[in-house]
């Protein structure tokens, strides 16, 4: 009885075998099979960087990892100090590594060293057999510029943390993948990163590769054409130096940023291999603060660039026109003295403006109030992010007295406002605003989206998502009195012009149609000052907005000079920025001149009165010309014959006319 | 009438074809291990067989009865020892199964196992082979029941499940009639249904252990993963085999503990079909010789213990082979003989030895 029930009970498992190892065989043998290959990923380069005009800014260049796989039978604990000791790399540190990822899966490779040498390379060559636990994968690493040069602005790359898993904008990345950090790297990360490919390999029972099955190639990541101008951007970098502060450069036509500088710089390079501690210690602890992009994120007083606004409001409001300010070196507000910098005397808005004079803006203020200070504030951008496309833009504080009751709880004190019309208070400002503001209000009305990255060559959903996860007050338009417009453009011109004796006299540039205004804003009050002493810089910081020409301008820069003392020194950063943009397009214009003069004939249209022949030949078929005078209209077809002076010609300004006559013209068509 | 005992009577078939087994399991633990942290493990295993071959014929030298005379004596240290796992026990892997002595460890949940052998003997030898009153079957439930309550709290649900079959070859053997037996099972069947419904027996992974072998694809890295690496080991070994240290599921690291829980998975990748039926037809004779040895036996008490060992090894024997091609869950009952693992070997030896030496008084008296 027993017996026969042991007896079914292997029958059962002898079944049971018979259904695995003879029915199912072929089955469970191709299963075996796909547990000896291993998936091998074949990383996919990251987009380059190209400026405006095509030169190269990123590049990548190509570099072999180590990495150690456990998924062997094998003890690797014992081969720690020949691995250590080929790798170059320090034994404890080696097993620290290793105890760090103790409890991560088995089949996760740990990344032992980044951009190992040649040497090390032939190393793991030559002990395949004895270390087959060291595995080699090639991948493209980012060759940033040296020095510094434009690294707020392009960012950096590093390994996804662990924080980052957690966000769902991460939800494509896996522990160990490479991601953008920071700047443009960060923004355009999905169009740059590519799609890793991979390739079957064949393992034996120890692990090691004996052949490929088949390979899916990587897809390199989309290269970037940036807005920026790399000479205008090492102009930019030249003038601000070793100073601390920003540089914006925007084309006011279409928000594209040309270049975009702060000061004190870091080398990315060092964040494309493993930063050590030591050295990211000293970038977060630095009070200058070098990781911050102060282009974006810093919020400052804008001292008396704030007055184009305050001016802008004022004549908006009808205020401002029909002021006559008397400027005996300050007034009294509210039992207080305001103070101004210079007895300014008889002051009105056309003066007020060149001249910077903080008496006439104290009163403006004081006739125009906080909130419809803050409602045009508002109209121009301040206190709202510019929806550039960088990562952590800082909005800056427009005040108000809702914003003081919402963010204190407390009501607004009138004396308050008086600081604020010269842009001191509680007023901030980041430097792309300012930028953006005073290129704005100097076309008429038309603002624009700052962006680094040429929107044309993205796909128009990475376009939409982009608008979406960078709001800010992007592209609007606001209506302005002509003559408004006027006032302020001719006063910002005043401000460079020496005739006027305006505050940035200094940094008139002949010949180009520079308009701007100057800043200098208090850090500390000066009680603070005092209280301070000398150890802390209290200098104020220099501000300077300025744009070419003042009307409709195509060129706008914003400096901010930290501890600049003065916004006329500011001015002088800006004049040199300003200077390698007119010569280069100065330069562009010869250049497509000298194009011109190098190939065929270019057609030109013209209109003209007769009776007076322009050309030498008559047209034919048309008999004699009517002796009245008579509008006439055509083509010319100008053959363009070598420049002898082509030099002399170009370092000028181009005096068409005057050039265009002497070429030879040849008449093509006859008359409407 | 200790003229009479002589090692003529010793069975030495049984004793042949056990270590023909040994000697297979020891070949398999060198190839499952040949590449691993655990290389080495069959000569230990040699010397484990060794020394189960020891107190075997040490074992068969002691009369059976004198066992069963100190049985109650070694019931009391079995609850005490287990008593001190849960008081001092060693964790390992979140479970308390270890006392630590000097430089060894114990688990004395697989000394039970041969005790309770001999108590439920002793038990039943004593009724006489008189039905069974509900008070009889009641004393023999809490004498099981007792020590694998304590086991399943350690928790070690395997060892506590091979408590089980010899309850019921007690039951089976000592004289329950139909009625009862059916009442039984039914009660049975309400009662594991009642434990697995409440959740406070058995803790949530050791359910999912029980149902992952019912679809392994739901969990292919836990235990589901353990049970498919084992079928795709077993499935590809196909009808002749791998080849001695060639299979390589086995020697891949994809089937887990190849040397120990899961060696008749790697046994059957590397000889196929053939080798498992080999194997399989090995324990058969083995199980079939020792109900011979149990009908032929001189006592109701030595049939008794014979066929308590008979049901703990044909359950370990299931349950393994019935995990290893996917009909059981995981459980982590060793298979006997074959499986790595000094207390396993030891039990069987002992409990051989304890078989021997009722075969060799089976003319006595």
């Amino acid at each position: 009885m027993v017996q026969y029930g042991i007896l079914f009970m292997m029958l059962a498992l002898a079944a049971g075998l018979w259904r695995l190892q003879v029915l199912d065989a072929e089955n469970f043998r191709q299963l075996a099979e796909q547990n000896r290959i291993r998936k091998e990923p074949i990383l996919a380069a990251r987009g380059k960087f190209f400026d405006r005009d095509g030169h190269l800014l990123v590049d990548n260049y190509p570099s072999v990892s180590c990495f150690l796989v456990r998924e062997q039978n094998h003890n690797v604990d014992a081969d720690l100090p020949l691995i250590a000791q080929g790798l170059n790399l320090d034994l404890e540190q080696l097993r620290a590594t290793l105890r760090h990822y103790r409890a991560a899966p088995g089949y996760q490779p740990i990344p032992i060293k980044q951009d190992i040498s040649a040497d090390e390379q032939a190393f793991i060559e030559a002990h395949r057999n004895e270390l087959p636990e060291l595995e080699t994968i090639d991948e493209e690493r980012r060759l940033y510029p040296r020095d510094g040069f434009a690294a707020h602005l392009i960012g950096y790359v590093g390994e996804v943390s662990e924080e980052d898993l957690n966000n769902p904008r991460y939800a494509y990345y896996e522990p160990g993948d490479v991601v953008g950090k920071a700047g443009i790297e960060e923004t355009y990360d999905e169009l740059l990163r590519g799609q890793d490919g991979s390739r079957d390999v064949i393992v034996d029972s120890h692990g090691r590769e004996v052949g490929y099955l088949g390979t899916q190639h990587a897809i390199p990541g989309q290269d970037l054409k940036l807005t920026i101008d790399i000479d205008i951007q090492r102009a930019a970098e030249l003038a601000l130096g070793d100073r601390s502060g920003a540089v914006v450069v925007m084309d006011p036509r279409n928000g594209e940023i040309l270049a975009m500088v702060s000061h004190p710089s870091y080398d990315p390079n060092d964040f494309a291999v493993r930063i050590n501690r030591t050295d990211w210690n000293k970038l977060i602890t630095d009070p200058a603060h070098p990781l911050m992009n102060k282009a974006i994120q810093a919020q400052l007083a804008p001292g008396s660039t704030f007055k184009i606004l305050m001016s802008l409001a004022g004549l908006q409001e009808g205020v401002a026109q029909n002021m006559h300010v008397f400027c005996a070196g300050g007034a009294s507000f509210y039992g207080h003295f305001y103070a101004c910098d210079r007895h300014h005397g008889n002051v009105d808005i056309e003066h007020a403006i060149p001249w910077s004079c903080d008496t006439f803006f104290y009163t403006l203020a004081n006739k125009l109030g906080i909130d419809t200070i803050a409602r045009y504030g508002k109209s121009v951008g301040l206190g709202q992010r510019t929806g550039i496309d960088l990562p952590n833009e800082a909005a800056g504080t427009m005040p108000s007295t809702e914003w003081k009751l919402r963010n204190f709880h407390e009501k607004w004190y009138a004396g308050e406002t008086i600081s604020v019309g010269i842009g001191q208070g509680a007023v901030t400002t980041t430097p792309v605003q300012l930028a953006r503001m005073i290129s704005g209000i100097a076309s008429d009305g038309h603002f624009v989206r700052p962006h680094v990255v040429d929107q044309a060559q993205l796909p128009s959903s990475f376009r939409q998502a982009l608008g979406d996860s960078f709001p800010g007050s992007g592209e609007t338009k606001i209506s302005l009195d002509p003559a408004t417009w006027m006032i302020i453009t001719d006063g910002m011109a005043g401000a460079t012009d020496p005739a006027m004796r305006g505050t940035a006299a200094a940094s008139h540039l002949e010949g180009v149609d520079f308009a701007g205004k100057t800043g200098s804003a208090q850090v500390a009050s000066h009680e603070a000052v005092k209280r301070m002493g000398s150890g802390v810089d209290t200098r104020p910081n220099g501000w300077f907005v300025g744009v070419i020409p003042r009307r409709n301008p195509e060129f706008v820069v914003a400096v901010l000079w930290e501890h600049g003392d003065w916004g006329a020194n500011a001015a002088k950063l800006a004049a040199q920025v300003a200077t390698v943009y007119v010569n280069k397009k100065r330069q562009q214009e010869r250049n497509a001149v000298e194009q011109a003069a190098a190939s065929k004939p270019v057609e030109m249209g013209a209109v003209w009165t007769e009776p007076a022949p322009a050309s030498r030949k008559q047209p034919g078929g048309h008999g004699k010309a009517a002796q009245t005078a008579q509008l006439h209209g055509g083509h010319f077809l100008i053959i363009p014959a070598p420049l002898a002076p082509a030099k002399a010609v170009a370092s000028n300004q181009f005096h068409l006319p005057a050039w265009l006559l002497s070429w030879p013209l040849r008449f093509k068509e006859g008359r409407p | 009438m200790r003229r009479f005992l002589s090692f003529r009577d010793f069975d030495w078939p049984l004793l042949g074809m056990v270590l023909l087994l040994c000697t297979i399991s020891v070949f398999e633990i060198y190839s499952a291990t040949l590449h691993t942290k655990y290389t080495g493990f069959h000569t230990k295993q040699i010397f484990w067989i060794a020394g189960g071959l020891a107190a075997m014929f040490i074992f068969a030298k002691i009369d059976y009865h004198k066992l069963i005379d100190l049985v109650p004596w070694a019931y009391g240290v079995c609850l005490l020892a287990l008593v001190a796992v849960m008081a001092v026990g060693h964790k390992v892997l979140g479970a308390k199964r270890w006392i630590k002595v000097g430089p060894m460890h114990f688990q004395p949940s697989e000394w039970v196992k041969l005790v309770l052998i001999l108590a439920v003997a002793r038990y039943f030898a004593n009724l006489g082979g008189r039905s069974l009153t509900w008070k009889d079957i009641l004393k023999a439930f809490a004498l099981v029941g007792i020590p694998l309550l304590m086991v399943l709290k350690q928790p070690d649900l395997g060892t506590a499940l091979t408590y089980t079959p010899i309850l019921i070859a007690g039951l089976f053997l000592g004289g329950t009639n139909l009625r009862q037996a059916l009442i039984l099972l039914t009660c049975g069947a309400v009662l594991i249904a009642g434990v697995w419904s409440s959740g406070k027996v058995l803790k949530p992974y050791q359910k999912a252990r029980l149902t992952s072998f019912i679809n392994p694809d739901n969990d292919p890295r836990g235990t589901g993963y353990q049970l498919l690496q084992s079928k795709i080991a077993v499935g590809s070994g196909g009808i002749w085999g791998k080849g001695a240290a060639k299979g390589t599921q086995t020697q891949g690291d994809f089937l887990p503990i190849p040397h120990a829980d899961f060696i008749f998975a790697a046994f059957s990748e590397e000889h196929g079909f053939v080798g498992a039926i080999f194997v399989l037809l090995l324990y058969f004779f083995i199980l079939m010789r020792l109900i011979q040895n149990a009908l032929t036996a001189a006592d109701l008490p030595g049939s008794l213990i014979i066929m308590g060992v008979v049901a703990v090894l044909t359950f370990q024997i299931a349950v393994n082979v019935g995990m290893v091609i996917g009909f059981m869950p995981v459980t982590g009952i060793p298979l006997p003989l074959m499986s790595y693992g000094g207390s396993s070997v030891l039990f069987t030896f002992l409990a051989l030895g304890v078989v021997m030496n009722i075969r060799m008084r089976r003319f006595v008296n």
